[in-house]
């Protein structure tokens, strides 16, 4: 298990680049593990990561799939609220992907 | 390589046989190894947090105790005569050439300590028969191996001894959590269902969040109000689904299906936050105790409830869990309505409704979709449904034949109780493993890709959310598009008529809508 390092301090992740402790979260993290995935942080990746925090400090979970396009659709449009376009945000899928990148807890199970 | 790439020019690699045998490569997939689970994982399931100092001699008694408990394993370990018919039929031999994927040799893995251990000429000539000490050399290729096998069983339909190395896998798997060296994806996942009860860790608030979103969508796309209850008492059907059908693509679809279905029909019935799971990955790791610990929230759930029936929902794994093994994990059932299956299938319960004129469909809804359909292994294999043998192979088709137009099975040696797993099966659903599920899926894709090419199939379908997950994940790499994979109960949703529907893209049928 490796960390990433930011201003010289280090952040723990799990196996999979997964921070372990979301506390330890910070915009300046989330770009720094996007670069890792080799993803550069746009207004609408922004959007995305940004409603999946909202979502899950109310909830506790990343939210289904199907959710989170309704949102994209309602703040990006109706061009962008579709699957296809949180793919081509996030190229290993919107859950897992933009879930690393904003520091969440991988979706586990069939998914 | 994008998700979302369009479909490439098949190349004439595409459209080899299936079934073709490739060459040999020892030691190929020797890399392949899943995470450890955490001894946090470990321990919530009764195991050890690491590796014990005596794993060696614990390894060697638990083998005897599960040889000595479970008759099957010993008749496992003691029948196989080596007569190579198992080879060729694992998809993960076919896909990756290393003969360690020969279900024979995964066999062998487990079946040369057995004899070292506990036969007599393994005692006192183990040269003879092939009789091996378990060394930490071996030890790490049961960890690698035996987390190569889904557990799909197709090696045992043509083994002349009906050798299930499922089985095998299953116990391999037990006796590496008991001295622990357990899985990281299965464990944590466990672990998940004891505490929150479901796989994915989705609380109840969240999943009754995400119910009122589906209905708000039926609704927009509709116009008809149609419910997905959640812990309703006294509601005369609990329905048991996979948490992916809370979450993931094409999963969703089917849920909507689901719930159309029994709107239309008039039922009553609701989903539990308790019981919020039918996958059962104690299966997967062959440990009763976890197996039975998660079955119990189900029967919790429905005397909680008080519901008189149960239905499963599209699982493949979990189907085979609740058919074969929920009574005896979880029962007696007798305070169920006793005149019907118990536990039944979403497929048969659709079907039933189907045969008595109760639901309507408008099938040119589904025009655009030229379907196959992917027998799931555990459905095909290790269930049933309905009352005449062969029932979980015609049931799913002809639901699909009275929603959808075109429809196009794959060659026959592909399918039913020959079908070849998704590659994602039995606990191997995880990112670290991809290598091995995208080659394990190689007889599947062609198989389909042969049925593209002959009858310009668009789509296939399951009833199993590790198939739709993984071949939404793995589809890509072959150059088809990922949502080429349907929910059966997408098919469904599609094409039901609900009373009092309004539809603003099919004006043309309007007037099947009154009828």
């Amino acid at each position: 298990m490796g960390a990433y390092v930011l201003n010289g301090v280090e952040i723990p992740h799990d196996e999979e680049g997964y921070i372990t402790d979301l506390g330890n979260w910070s915009k300046e993290l989330a770009v720094l593990i996007a670069k890792d995935e080799n993803i550069e942080m746009t207004d609408e990746h922004w959007e995305v990561v940004n409603f999946l925090r909202e979502y899950y400090e109310e909830y506790q979970i990343a939210p289904a799939i199907r959710v989170l396009v309704k949102a994209i659709k309602k703040s990006l449009g109706k061009e962008k609220g579709n699957n296809k376009y949180l793919y081509e945000l996030f190229p290993y899928g919107p859950a897992k992907q933009a879930c690393k990148i904003a520091g969440l807890p991988k979706p586990t199970g069939c998914v | 390589m994008g998700e979302m790439q369009t479909k490439e020019q098949l190349t004439p690699e595409d459209f080899l046989d299936p079934l073709e045998i490739p060459p040999i490569v020892k030691g190929a997939m020797a890399d392949s190894k899943p995470y450890p689970a955490a001894p946090e994982h470990q321990e919530k399931l009764g195991f050890p947090g690491e590796l014990v100092d005596d794993w060696h001699d614990r390894a060697i008694a638990k083998l005897g105790e599960l040889a000595s408990k479970y008759r099957g394993l010993r008749v496992y370990l003691d029948s196989c005569v080596k007569c190579g018919a198992c080879t060729d039929k694992c998809h993960y031999f076919l896909g990756t050439g290393d003969p360690n994927n020969m279900p024979v040799a995964r066999q062998d893995l487990l079946r040369q300590v057995w004899r070292r251990h506990y036969t007599f000429a393994g005692k006192y000539f183990p040269w003879l028969v092939g009789a091996k000490d378990l060394t930490e050399e071996l030890l790490d290729e049961w960890y690698s191996y035996f987390h190569q096998c889904s557990q799909c069983r197709r090696c045992s339909v043509y083994c002349p001894y009906g050798i299930d190395t499922a089985e095998v896998s299953m116990a391999a798997r037990e006796i590496m959590d008991t001295i622990g060296k357990g899985q990281k994806y299965c464990n944590e996942i466990i672990g998940k269902v004891h505490t929150v009860g479901n796989n994915l860790g989705l609380q109840a608030k969240a999943l009754k969040a995400t119910l009122e979103e589906l209905e708000e969508e039926i609704e927009d796309d509709t116009g008809v109000s149609v419910r997905l209850p959640l812990d309703e008492k006294g509601a005369e059907i609990m329905l048991v689904t996979p948490s992916a059908d809370f979450f993931a693509e094409p999963h969703i679809d089917g849920l909507i299906g689901y719930a159309k279905v029994f709107h239309q029909a008039g039922a009553s019935w609701t989903i539990s936050s308790h019981a919020s799971e039918a996958a059962n990955f104690g299966m997967f790791i062959g440990s009763y105790e976890n197996m039975r610990k998660m079955a119990l929230r189900i029967r919790e759930a429905a005397l909680d409830l008080g519901v008189k029936r149960i239905i499963f929902g599209e699982c493949g794994h979990a189907w085979r869990a609740a058919y074969s093994f929920l009574n005896t994990l979880a029962g007696p059932f007798d305070f169920l309505d006793q005149n019907y299956p118990i536990p039944q299938h979403i497929c048969e319960y659709t079907y039933d409704l189907i045969q008595r004129g109760v639901l309507k469909f408008d099938k040119s809804r589904n025009d655009h979709i030229r379907l196959t359909f992917h027998d799931s292994c555990n459905v095909a294999r290790a269930s049933r449904m309905g009352d005449m043998p062969g029932g979980q192979f015609e049931i799913p088709r002809a639901i699909l034949r009275a929603v959808c137009n075109h429809f196009y099975d794959m060659a026959p040696e592909t399918i039913r109780e020959a079908t070849f797993c998704c590659g994602g099966g039995g606990g191997l659903l995880t990112d670290e493993l991809m290598d091995v599920r995208t080659k394990g899926a190689q007889p599947r894709i062609r198989a389909l890709k042969e049925v593209i090419e002959e009858h310009g199939v668009t789509h296939m379908a399951a009833i199993c959310a590790i198939c739709k997950t993984q071949f939404a994940k793995i589809f890509p790499a072959y150059g088809i598009p990922m949502d080429t994979i349907v929910s059966v109960h997408q098919m469904v949703s599609n094409a039901i008529i609900l009373d009092g529907e309004v539809r603003d893209d099919d004006d043309d049928d309007a007037e099947d809508d009154e009828s």
